[in-house]
């Protein structure tokens, strides 16, 4: 089956099982990787994309569910040739060790402060929980998105 | 844009350094250049890699811990359609791989650790390799491999370490269920224990975690355009290339291991995982083929680490000093020897902890089960008894009125010291001014949120070796080169699994060769293409391959300096690299390139190769205390303050300081990032990780069930880098990436009993085992 959809600011058509999780399809069929597989059961949040700017686990997601949606991924982000503000403040506080969660990580954490532009540490903290990171022990990532939402010029 | 990072929150307490020379690079919290690919999502791990023809492959696995099998058929799984190939073992080349353990265990001898790739007739733990399938489709493998059609008949199997040697016992391996034993003894002990005030009796338990990377095991392998068989993986040691070759039974060079930047590895990627399986079907396809190991897979079939059974006797004087320690440990192998017995000398030369202790006695061994395998895993055996010795010291304070700062102070090993193990530490040895500065770092008492809450703090330090065992013979080697343009580029056959070991690679060639850290370029862990490096394991790699680089561009700066000498009218010698150009005396100054091009010119080579070699030495012989084990050691104090609510045994961890001395920072803010996330992984293992096994099988495959500490179960992690200036890696630095992980469980248990009376002595400590502890469950 045919489903249409907009992926990071452009129109998309794929063919598609019914059965096929919206993760594999953009790894398997559109060979777009941004999105990782940490657990293929929606408990990691390395998977996470933007289904019109909410956060999902992209393995949890059938195929077809995302007809007619806007989805984002990391890529989608950056802005002309440039990183995305909260991108440059995880590479400047260094909030990204192995990476892997990072993709994830910054897509719920911009959600989170659309929502709630002045957060708390602790706010941060219990937005991120499902985002695991075996790396950084956190600290640093909640750094990022607290100097983000803080407005700190270039993120830092 | 301004390129540097901003300090962190809660802010790094960092000594001024009063290190020479002044340094431009290193030092410096710089960006890391993978940290840009990685937040772009442009870093291509192991997984997001696709080829043309590609298959896919499956593993089918052992549901059984101990079972005979008594028919294993494929023919229907490989007349289904797509599939490319089904094998078991019949069909694997070489059906063994097999590692020497050097050195010599007291009481088994030398040790060959052996496993089959795939299972010959007889599965000794659940999750052991069977068969392996390849298919157009994954789904297609999967199901190829549920239709091979395996009986089995089920064998009594042991699934402790105490059953495992009890007399009469089911072996595991023919060759008898006692894998490893070390004994160390050192001093009078029943003397030491005769002239004690107090002595302290305890046994502790820790159990099995996963090393629960968020990127499962998977890679890609192909045939190449010149018949080399290449498989791109996410690993640990690109030196398994030859492992592959064994199995294949090619020649070692026809195989080539790309490594990709790591999703993580915590030692999970130290042993092989799918580079044989890789290996094997693309070399009987002729096809590219990509495995990805589902996490319930990883869960269930990678080994994890070693749970331990510890008995700790420890006496001391009134003044706190310890005068004698009675260790014995048991640990659980599970079904393969892997690096158990290594991991097992790690305990033992760290049994009795960073104290000055004159009588010392260890006795540890390690025995087969039916569980799964346990190997490496960051902290190294060195981990486990911590728990234990810290445990143990606390309650030594305890006992005797003394406050837990003051108790370590009296016994802090110091420069000059001899370990149990005969080792005398040679650099300087900071625990005792560490676990001052952790235990003020934690500032006023938390005050209690209401009357059945109740606060404590708990201190714990340790030590653990960074670099090889010194009988191993390590070494390293870097090529560092410019090009006409002044670009500099490194290779090095490093795997970078996260911690930004690539990254202070270029930071330290930066350095020495005066270029900015944007102009150099590294290629890393490619067997073919790289310098081999050896292993990403045993916090070894910025001592090693740092060394490596380190002298590589020292050496390529004398090549550059002999060149532009006689260009500037100078000596060498006075002569400085900086800013992109050479610097003589009185201001007179050549831009590289046009040094460059003199050396091309003149033939000298603008690029060099060399290798660093570890301070070597020869087996030691354990029990008689004779000499030095590891090239040295990486001191460590924590403290915490926790809350514990006493109607539910609930834990939360309020304030955590974490302090090591690191010699010297290379990138500050990559050393705290090895901090903050060594400490909570210590956390987790202390507070809530365990793998759950009954009768051998695994209840816990998945992140449902086998819980890792997310944001919120965590506070931030106050680190403290110490900078003594003294190490064995390049500019002085230590290793740092497995010694955070030590002190917490033993941080947490006692800070727990400070706030409750409360000691838990079995890992991880949950809410229940607080209940019971307090008496609140029966």
């Amino acid at each position: 089956m045919i489903v249409s959809f907009v992926l990071n600011g452009r129109a998309r058509d794929v063919d598609v099982l019914p059965s096929e999780t919206f993760l594999d399809v953009l790894r398997d069929r559109l060979g777009i990787f941004d999105a990782k597989e940490g657990c293929d059961e929606g408990v990691c949040g390395a998977c996470t994309v933007l289904l019109d700017g909410r956060p999902v686990s992209s393995c949890l997601v059938l195929a077809p569910s995302v007809r007619g949606h806007r989805v984002t991924t990391v890529r989608g982000l950056e802005r002309g040739a440039g990183l995305h503000p909260l991108q440059d403040a995880f590479v400047k506080h260094g909030a990204v060790q192995c990476g892997f969660c990072t993709p994830g990580m910054l897509l719920t954490a911009l959600a989170f402060l659309e929502r709630h532009p002045a957060p708390t540490r602790a706010d941060i903290r219990t937005a991120l929980e499902g985002n695991l990171c075996r790396c950084t022990g956190y600290a640093k990532i909640v750094d990022a998105v607290e100097a983000y939402a803080r407005g700190d010029s270039n993120g830092g | 844009m301004a390129d540097a990072p901003t300090r962190p929150s809660p802010p790094a307490r960092t000594d001024a350094l009063t290190l020479t020379p002044a340094l431009r690079v290193v030092g410096q919290p710089v960006v890391r250049h993978d940290a840009r690919d990685k937040v772009a999502a442009a870093t291509a791990y192991a997984a997001d890699w696709a080829m043309p023809g590609m298959l896919h492959a499956a593993v089918l696995r052992s549901p059984h811990a101990a079972a005979r099998i008594v028919k294993l058929d494929t023919a229907r799984a490989a007349a289904m359609p797509g599939v490319a190939a089904v094998l078991t073992a019949k069909d694997v080349p070489r059906n063994t791989l097999a590692t020497d353990v050097p050195g010599q265990t007291t009481a088994v001898g030398p040790l060959r650790a052996t496993l089959h790739v795939l299972a010959e007739g007889r599965v000794r733990h659940q999750g052991e390799p069977i068969a392996l399938v390849a298919a157009e489709t994954l789904e297609g493998a999967r199901a190829a491999a549920e239709a091979i059609e395996v009986e089995y008949e089920r064998e009594p199997g042991v699934f402790t370490p105490e059953a495992a040697l009890a007399a009469g016992a089911p072996r595991v391996h023919d060759t008898g269920n006692l894998l490893a034993h070390w004994h160390v003894a050192r001093g009078d002990v029943t003397g030491g224990f005769a002239r004690a005030a107090v002595v302290v009796e305890g046994q502790y338990e820790t159990q099995f975690v996963d090393a629960a990377y968020l990127e499962p095991e998977s890679g890609v392998a192909w045939i190449d355009s010149d018949g080399v068989i290449t498989i791109r993986l996410s690993t640990q040691v690109i030196e398994h290339f030859r492992d592959v070759a064994e199995v294949l039974d090619v020649p070692q060079n026809r195989v080539r291991v790309i490594g990709t930047y790591l999703g993580g590895g915590f030692g999970g990627k130290e042993d092989v995982t799918v580079e044989v399986y890789l290996g094997l079907l693309a070399l009987r396809t002729g096809r590219p083929v990509k495995m990805v190991w589902t996490r319930q897979e990883s869960l269930l079939s990678r080994a994890k680490r070693h749970p331990y059974r510890m008995r700790y006797r420890t006496g001391a004087l009134a003044s706190g000093e310890i005068v004698a320690q009675q260790v014995e440990l048991l640990a659980d192998a599970g079904a393969y020897a892997y690096l158990s017995a290594l991991v097992l000398l790690y305990s033992t030369v760290t049994a009795a902890g960073p104290y000055r202790i004159p009588a010392v006695e260890v006795d540890a061994r390690v025995a087969y089960t039916n569980n799964p395998p346990t190997s490496a895993m960051r902290g190294f055996g060195a981990m486990q008894t911590v728990f234990g010795y810290e445990s143990q010291m606390d309650r030594v304070a305890r006992a005797l009125g003394l406050d837990p700062v003051t108790v370590r102070e009296v016994n802090a090993l110091r420069r000059g010291d001899v370990l149990p193990v005969g080792q005398v530490i040679e650099t300087h040895a900071a625990v005792a001014e560490l676990a001052r500065r952790a235990w003020d770092e934690l500032g006023p008492p938390t005050p209690p949120r209401a009357p059945h809450i109740k606060v404590g703090r708990g201190l714990s330090c340790n030590f653990q070796p960074y670099g090889r065992i010194v009988w191993l013979h390590d070494w390293s080697s870097a090529w560092v080169g410019f090009e006409m343009d002044a670009s500099l580029v490194v290779r090095s056959g490093v795997p970078d699994v996260g911690g930004g070991q690539a990254s202070s690679l270029c930071q330290i060639a930066a350095e020495v060769l005066g270029v900015p850290l944007q102009s150099v370029s590294i290629h890393i862990s490619d067997s073919a293409l790289t310098p081999l490096a050896g292993t990403t394991t045993a916090s070894r790699q910025l001592y090693m391959s740092g060394n490596a680089v380190l002298k590589t561009a020292r050496e390529l700066r004398a090549q550059i300096l002999s060149v532009a000498a006689p260009m500037l009218g100078a000596d060498a010698g006075d002569l400085a690299m900086a800013g992109g150009a050479v610097h003589g005396p009185g201001g007179r100054t050549l831009p590289l390139p046009e040094v460059l091009r003199q050396c091309a010119r003149a033939g000298v080579p603008r690029s060099h190769l060399a290798v660093y070699h570890a301070p070597a030495g020869e087996p030691v012989d354990l029990a008689r205390g004779s000499g030095k084990v590891f090239p040295d050691y990486t001191f460590g104090a924590h403290a915490a303050e926790v809350e514990v609510d006493t109607e539910t045994g609930a834990v939360r961890v309020l304030k955590y300081a974490a302090a090591h001395d690191v010699g010297r920072a290379i990138n500050p803010q990559s050393v705290e990032g090895q901090i903050q996330g060594g400490a909570v992984q210590g956390l987790g293992y202390a507070l809530m990780e365990e793998v759950i096994l009954e009768d051998g099988i695994n209840l816990t495959t998945s992140f449902a069930s086998y819980l890792i500490p997310s944001a919120a179960d965590v506070p931030d992690i106050t680190p403290i880098v110490a900078e003594s200036g003294e190490g064995l890696g390049p500019f002085n630095a230590r290793g740092i990436g497995e010694p955070p992980i030590g002190p917490p469980a033993a941080a947490i248990a006692n800070a727990i009993e400070d706030a409750c009376g409360a000691r838990v002595s079995r890992l991880p400590i949950t809410a229940e085992r607080v209940a019971r502890a307090l008496g609140l469950v029966v």
